[in-house]
């Protein structure tokens, strides 16, 4: 669970300050998959980070219901210097957990979301696509309760896009993981989430919010719902584009 | 759950190595043509060098020149002779190599730990960068007196001064590689919970080897000029010394030859450092 109650977070630069998030409340509920949506420069990298603690909030209070949580960004960002395997227990050495129980787990996961052939390999001679599943791989790898994903698509092309999109949800619902997306695509974060939050322009407030529930939960069955032009349409008013 | 199905960038190109011989007919010539190249550059160096030596020979020997003041190649052979026979050339390799050496060593492990330390602390940084840019800019030799006073003539001084003159380079390389790693993964060690040591250990470090490498380049040149110019201010011994020596007493023999050694083992060291970068970089 995470619970952002009344949260302001303001930049100080030497230009000035920015306030960034401004009186932000929302939940993710525990197995919830949950999309903040908002327009550029609104502030939901910043979000991100406040959820992760990067950042600790000018005012208000970031609740979080216990356990790991774990982190994944627009880009990969896997160490060259490192096989595929290597990246994935990268995590489990930084959280001091790197047992062999948990080095096999991790290989596991890996072989059974198909890195079985890959985990020797460097990081560079993988697709962009491939190399994004790794990174959710490594994510994974120290058993987080909570992902926080930050537009982790956004540097693919549209065709990857759509396949690496499908394939994250398929993994975290199989793994049965809460996760908070941010995102400035409207329909990556319907035919993701169960809750949409819709953010305004910078300070970043919260505008609406949507359950999504129709399809049968996979990602490519949602965009194919009559639903879903419906429901872009509602989010697209709602940021004013 | 069953495997999911690869995505469609996600086939692999089967790379031709070195080890297949079914090329195509345009990819052999395209090999014999680099070849060819590579032979016509390293023929190319050897004539140059063949011609330079050959030149100042015959130039030497048909009193063209003056073989007192310009020394020659022969003339070079034979003090290198001498020298082997009496037992000093070696001596005087030794002692400077083993200056040059010394210094390189210490200048790169003290100028990379300080390096940690100003990455790991900002302000520690903006205190101390008027200081570094300063004494980056002061020409070293300023401080021989001081150094002669302070540590002595020996070869203390000597590495001393090795030290004052490459360390700069190794702290503001090493640093400048620190802080251009990748933001994004800084950001991923941050959100792992990742402290300081351990994002230095696991990131830091390993991304910026290709810097340190080439900082051990820029490095050993400088060591080179560090310990030469040591010698030229204090010693008693070393090539540096036979130079000053050799242009006091004007054996201009004995200039030439130690110059020639030094080029030598100049080029051997920076080699060895480009042969070590070789292997991490593969
Ligand atoms: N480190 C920073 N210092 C100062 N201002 C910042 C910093 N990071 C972001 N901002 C400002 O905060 C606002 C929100 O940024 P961000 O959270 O990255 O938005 P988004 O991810 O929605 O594009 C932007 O106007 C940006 O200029
Ligand atoms: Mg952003």
């Amino acid at each position: 669970m995470l619970k952002f109650e009344n949260i302001t977070y303001t930049y100080h630069t030497k230009e000035g300050e920015t306030t960034a998030v401004k009186d932000l409340t929302f939940t993710v509920e525990d197995g919830q998959f949950v999309s903040v949506i908002g327009p550029s420069g609104c502030g939901k990298t910043t979000i991100l980070s406040l959820a992760a603690g990067i950042l600790a909030p000018s005012s208000g209070e970031v609740k979080r219901g216990g356990g790991e949580f774990g982190y994944m960004l627009q880009r990969d960002a896997l160490f060259p210097w490192r096989s595929v395997e290597q990246n994935i227990f990268l995590p489990l050495e930084v959280k001091k957990r790197n047992t062999p129980e948990m080095r096999q787990k991790a290989v596991a996961l890996a072989e059974k979301y198909g890195l079985k052939d890959f985990l020797k390999k460097s990081p560079n001679q993988l697709s962009g696509g491939m190399r994004q599943r790794v990174a959710l791989i490594r994510t994974l790898a120290a058993e987080p309760d909570m992902l926080m994903l930050g537009e982790p698509f956004s540097a693919l092309d549209y065709q990857t896009r759509l396949e690496v999109c499908d394939d994250v949800q398929s993994i975290i619902k199989g793994e049965k993981k809460t996760a908070l997306l941010v995102t400035h695509d409207i329909s990556e974060a319907i035919a993701l989430s169960d809750k949409v939050v819709v953010l305004s322009a910078r300070p970043a407030r919260v505008v609406a919010e949507h359950k999504i529930a129709f399809g049968d939960g996979s990602p490519k069955k949602r965009r194919e719902c009559p639903e879903f032009s419906q429901t872009f349409e509602i989010l697209r008013k709602e940021l004013g584009i | 759950m069953t495997a999911l199905p690869r995505a469609a960038g996600d086939k692999e190109i089967p790379m031709k190595n070195k080890k297949d011989n079914n090329f195509s007919r345009e990819h052999l010539a395209y090999l014999r043509k680099e070849r060819n190249k590579k032979i016509v550059i390293t023929v190319s160096r050897i004539l140059i060098l063949v011609a330079i030596l050959g030149i100042w020979e015959l130039c030497a020997q048909v009193k063209l020149i003056d073989p007192f003041i310009t020394s020659s190649p022969s003339r070079v052979v034979k003090t290198i002779g001498d020298l082997i026979k009496n037992g000093t050339l070696f001596y005087h390799i030794g002692i400077t190599l083993g200056e040059t050496i010394a210094g390189f060593a210490i200048a790169v492990v003290l100028g990379y730990s300080i390096a940690v330390l100003l990455w790991a602390s900002d302000s520690a940084m903006k205190i101390l960068e008027p200081y570094i840019v300063v004494l980056n800019s002061l020409p070293k030799i300023a401080l021989g007196p001081l150094i002669i006073i302070w540590i002595g003539t020996g070869y203390t001084a000597i590495i001393f001064m090795t030290v004052i003159v490459s360390i700069i380079v190794c702290i503001m390389n090493s640093l400048a590689g620190f802080i251009a790693v990748d933001r994004t993964k800084l950001l991923l060690m941050r959100s792992m919970g990742a402290g300081k040591v351990t994002t230095l250990r696991k990131l830091i470090m390993p991304a910026s080897l290709p810097a340190l490498m080439n900082t051990l380049k820029v490095a050993v040149g400088l060591a080179w000029i560090g310990s030469i110019m040591g010698e030229y201010i204090v010693s008693k011994a070393g090539l540096g010394y036979l130079i000053v020596y050799g242009g006091q007493v004007f054996k201009l023999d004995l200039v030439m030859t130690a110059t020639f050694i030094l080029c030598l083992l100049a080029g051997g060291m920076y080699g060895i450092i480009a042969i070590i970068e070789k292997r991490f970089n593969k």
